[in-house]
């Protein structure tokens, strides 16, 4: 790509001199008219809200460290941190793809419907809260109360799990290949099937992650909260 | 040989005492309700306005305008909304309601020019299509929340509790969850569905701000944003959400209603409607926004009068849910079907109700096809009655509003104010911080000796 093509075909954000919201501006309302496939955003320095509310097929390097709700309902863009975010990355996320290439906060593609969110480092607590049917996969481990009441799609742990693993889940699966502190209410161990071999190593592949997918543990809903039950007192 | 029967009732273990632990010893479970609070409390009629006499003007009632046009949102959005009254419907669900319902609501509230509201749950396309003025409530359980819901709307409501169950979080009881209400949500129909209680994206008032910036980037901001707080501790938390940057504070009092929730929590959680609003002017005042934080009070919301009290003490606008289900038939003996009335009392009988007491919402067997999904009782309650029954009742709010502000010298309702109002009882004098009626103690503050 020689430099003329270049310019025209990406774009250099620096927050030192740029603020959040005129980047943004720019993503939600130049770029669909453009011909930029990829934007680069320079000292993010924890700066919160970057790259949130994305609806363009497009490549975004965020440049460092970021903060809160990073790439938050984020639709078609693939977004990648070059560094660690502050809570809720991802959050709400309908499609696309969004990476960490460090370590996540809390809550990491909390409520996320869509998409696939990647964290290389560790993530810690609430990782996949409320998830609604999109796939999370962290190389590290994840902290307490990780899939909290997620309600569909994957959260493939490559690392540890911390206490109450997919308290309260509905139908979301999780899998972790390493040590499972504790499982939350209604959270069962079950059995690998070739199905779920299938599906971790297809998530590992989509997130660029090696390793062997059948030496993960399965765990899903036991559905005995699905319905009012007296002999369950403390879950209600 | 027997004598007549003593009945002398235990003012503690009364007849609602013994229903409640027998209730209890044989089912295990607590008793899960619709509606709000019916204890009763100092609420809006322990007011009355002192109207002009000699010592104010009286504007002539049925010729002199008086202006009900009511702005939300004005602090940092760049389209606030304008509505034609200050009178708004608050947020009640798809999957509480059904979807005829969604569309009554839009509908009569385009007529009038006010504001409508989704609920947990999502917006529903009807609801939407209905509604020129939409807000688009943000709830912890995010079902069905998006950003191209989110971009269609006119002003988004961040929700951290409401009055009926402050704390707590939802429940949609497995008979309502219908595949359509299911997939909206999520979750496989017919289960019991939990709401969570917190959001699982942020914790904490400071999370909040940078929450609120994140949704006003994602809809540039164009929108208002308010924030929804259950009335308990009012003075810190709209404190809070001013400063995390709520365009408008919506305080729901303990009177405001529910599609289903623990008893428990209905009656012994949070504080009265007129002990919450005044505490919520004092903060907005103390932080010296008021004007430009705009407030809006719900929680037992019913009449004209109602709405004009809650004017005089500060609100811009109110929010009613409980008062717009009744209007469209819920608790009436009959629901309309073409040119008939139908008798619905049998159908109340089967709930183990009967008109005008019941709050069987959670149950989804609405006797007159409000709070259903049922696709036969839902036919009891057409877009077309609804809407015209909710325009009506919400037009003779508005007339009896400006009846109130006229006759005490206002050309405009928003003139209404504190110095307009007298309270009835101690309590209420107390909770409104206006006088006793005859006096001019407000217990709790110094008396300037006059009584």
């Amino acid at each position: 790509m020689d430099n003329h093509e270049k310019t025209r075909r990406e774009k250099h954000f620096d927050l030192l001199t740029q603020s959040v919201r005129d980047v943004n501006q720019f993503l939600h309302h130049q770029l669909p008219a453009s011909e930029i496939e990829r934007i680069e955003i320079a000292n993010p320095n924890g700066l919160h809200s970057i790259a949130a509310g994305m609806d363009q097929d497009v490549v975004i390097d965020i440049l460092g460290h970021a903060g809160y709700f990073i790439a938050g309902m984020n639709k078609q863009a693939h977004v990648t941190v070059h560094g660690n975010v502050g809570w809720s990355v991802a959050e709400n996320i309908m499609s696309g793809t969004v990476r960490v290439k460090g370590h996540a906060s809390e809550s990491a593609g909390a409520s996320g419907q869509g998409g696939l969110v990647i964290i290389e480092g560790d993530a810690s607590s609430r990782c996949g809260i409320s998830m609604k049917g999109c796939d999370l996969v962290v190389g590290g481990s994840v902290g307490h109360f990780s899939a909290f009441m997620a309600q569909a799609g994957t959260l493939v742990v490559c690392g540890d799990a911390g206490p109450n693993l997919g308290d309260s889940l509905y139908e979301a699966t999780i899998y972790v290949r390493g040590k499972i502190d504790s499982l939350g209410a209604d959270a069962q161990e079950e059995e690998m099937q070739a199905a779920d071999i299938a599906k971790v190593e297809q998530l590992m592949a989509a997130a660029d992650m090696e390793g062997d997918a059948s030496g993960f543990k399965r765990i899903a809903s036991a559905r005995s909260l699905y319905h009012w039950n007296s002999e369950d007192p403390q879950e209600y | 040989m027997t004598g007549p029967i003593h009945r002398e009732e235990s003012a503690l273990i009364d007849r609602q005492a013994i229903h409640y632990i027998r209730q209890a010893a044989e089912q295990g479970l607590y008793e899960i309700r619709g509606m709000g609070a019916k204890r009763p409390l100092p609420s809006f009629d322990d007011l009355v306005f002192l109207t002009a006499s000699a010592s104010r003007y009286p504007l002539e009632g049925y010729r002199e305008k008086c202006v009900s046009k009511t702005v939300l949102g004005t602090r940092y959005a760049k389209k606030p909304l304008e509505l034609a009254i200050p009178i708004t419907i608050a947020g009640m669900s798809f999957g509480a309601l059904s979807a005829n319902v969604k569309e009554s609501l839009g509908r009569a509230a385009t007529q009038v020019g006010t504001s409508t509201t989704t609920g947990d749950g999502g917006m529903t396309p009807e609801e939407r299509e209905s509604s020129k003025t939409l807000v688009y409530q943000c709830l912890p359980s995010r079902y069905g929340f998006n950003p191209d819901d989110l971009r269609k709307a006119d002003a988004i409501e961040m929700v951290l509790g409401q009055g009926a169950k402050p704390g707590g979080g939802g429940m949609l009881l497995g008979q309502k969850v219908s595949p359509r209400v299911a997939e909206m949500r999520t979750l496989p129909a017919g289960i019991d569905q939990r709401s969570a209680c917190r959001h699982p994206d942020w914790t904490g008032p400071d999370d909040l701000k940078i929450k609120l910036e994140e949704l006003r980037e994602i809809t540039d901001w164009q929108i208002p944003i308010y924030v929804k707080l259950g009335a308990t501790r009012v003075f810190n938390d709209v404190k809070l959400a001013v400063k995390a940057g709520a365009d408008v504070v919506v305080i729901d009092g303990m009177q405001g209603g529910t599609a289903a929730t623990q008893q428990v929590f209905i009656e012994h959680t949070g504080i009265p409607t007129l002990a919450a609003l005044p505490l919520a002017v004092q903060a907005l005042e103390e932080m010296n926004v008021l004007g430009e934080v705009q407030l809006i009070i719900s929680g037992g919301i019913r009449t004209g009068a109602d709405v004009a009290k809650a004017l005089a003490l500060g609100a811009d606008a109110v929010a009613i849910g409980q008062g717009v289900l009744v209007a469209l038939g819920c608790n009436h003996d009959s629901y309309r079907q073409g040119d008939q009335e139908q008798d619905a009392t049998a159908d109340y009988a089967q709930l183990g109700t009967a008109p005008g007491f019941c709050h069987h919402c959670q149950t989804g067997r609405c006797p007159v096809g409000i709070t259903t999904q049922d696709k036969e009782l839902e036919k009891r309650l057409t877009p077309d009655v609804g809407a015209q029954r909710l325009e009506n009742y919400l037009q003779v709010l508005n007339m009896e509003l400006t009846t109130l502000a006229r006759a005490c010298g206002k050309s405009n309702v928003h003139h209404l104010e504190r110095e307009d109002l007298v309270a009835l009882t101690v309590e209420a004098a107390a909770m409104a911080k206006v006088p006793l009626a005859g006096t001019e103690w407000i217990p709790g503050q110094p008396s300037n000796g006059i009584i």
